[in-house]
């Protein structure tokens, strides 16, 4: 490994015993009543996890205290077969509101009958997210990490 | 995706593993003086170091007559096994929801 130019897409899939309008509409409006609630970003604990329905929509959450934080934006919103959305959180664990740094997620729902539809999921261009500055200047002589990168390794970790 | 609750597939599942991965967090070490700083033994090590490795949070070169592992210093590796995570859990989170809504 030393070519980190391009960090390979992660892919998920899902089939749902739900006609394809009710598989898109209960993953976008109702992103709320099925998102994990230990996902997030914001200090407080997350009272809301919202998607704008619309292209240029925000995606983002809502603490008990009332703060928000962003979490990207709705790039395509293409009911019911496909939804487009960035996540632009880097290396920091902050919201990056420039396009450039942002990694992308697509979703992809097919009709395999009358109620029943396969989800499919990519979320790329991670490479993106991550300010290479940044993070070079917090790593130690040693190599070691910044400490914003060991929270990631300790939320893996934690849910060993 | 990785397999969802299968701890030979999780990468900070096993704590030596975890231990590995903390000493070369802070300086990159060979197999055999890894081996001397925790109570496991040297093929133990290896094989934690190619589950990191394909985890893609590790990676080995060579250093002389030595091979030497050190952490991916982006971090990139750990940012996207935490991200498979997080759509592993969410997407089983949103098939559930789906079947379940009027």
């Amino acid at each position: 490994m030393g070519d980190t130019s391009t960090i390979p897409a992660i892919n998920g899939a899902t089939t749902v015993r739900a006609p394809i309008e009710k598989a898109f509409r209960v993953f976008t409006t109702s992103f709320n009543t099925w998102w994990p609630r230990e996902f997030h970003i914001g200090q407080a604990e997350m009272a809301e996890a919202i998607l704008e329905p619309r292209e240029g929509g925000r995606w983002y959450e809502r603490g008990v205290d009332g703060s928000e934080c962003d979490w990207g934006r709705v790039l395509a919103w293409e009911p019911p077969r496909r939804l487009l959305i960035t996540w632009q959180i880097n290396g920091s664990w902050q919201y990056d509101p420039d396009p450039l740094h942002a990694s992308e997620i697509e979703v992809r729902f097919t009709a395999e009958g009358p109620e029943r539809t396969r989800v499919e999921l990519e979320h790329r261009h991670l490479e993106r997210l991550v300010d290479g500055q940044a993070l070079r200047d917090g790593i130690g002589e040693g190599g070691g990490w910044s400490s914003n990168l060991e929270h990631f390794a300790k939320a893996v970790a934690s849910q060993d | 995706m990785a397999a969802y609750g299968d701890p030979r597939l999780s990468l900070f599942g096993d704590p030596s593993r975890r231990a590995i991965f903390e000493l070369l967090a802070r300086h990159p070490w060979s197999v055999g003086e890894l081996a001397k700083q925790l109570p496991i033994t040297r093929p133990a090590v290896s094989q934690h170091l190619r589950v990191l490795k394909d985890g893609g949070l590790v990676f080995s070169r060579s250093e002389g007559t030595r091979r030497v592992y050190q952490i991916d210093p982006a971090g990139l590796g750990a940012l996207r096994a935490y991200l498979d995570r997080i759509w592993d859990q969410a997407l089983g989170a949103y098939q559930q929801a789906a079947e379940a809504a009027p």
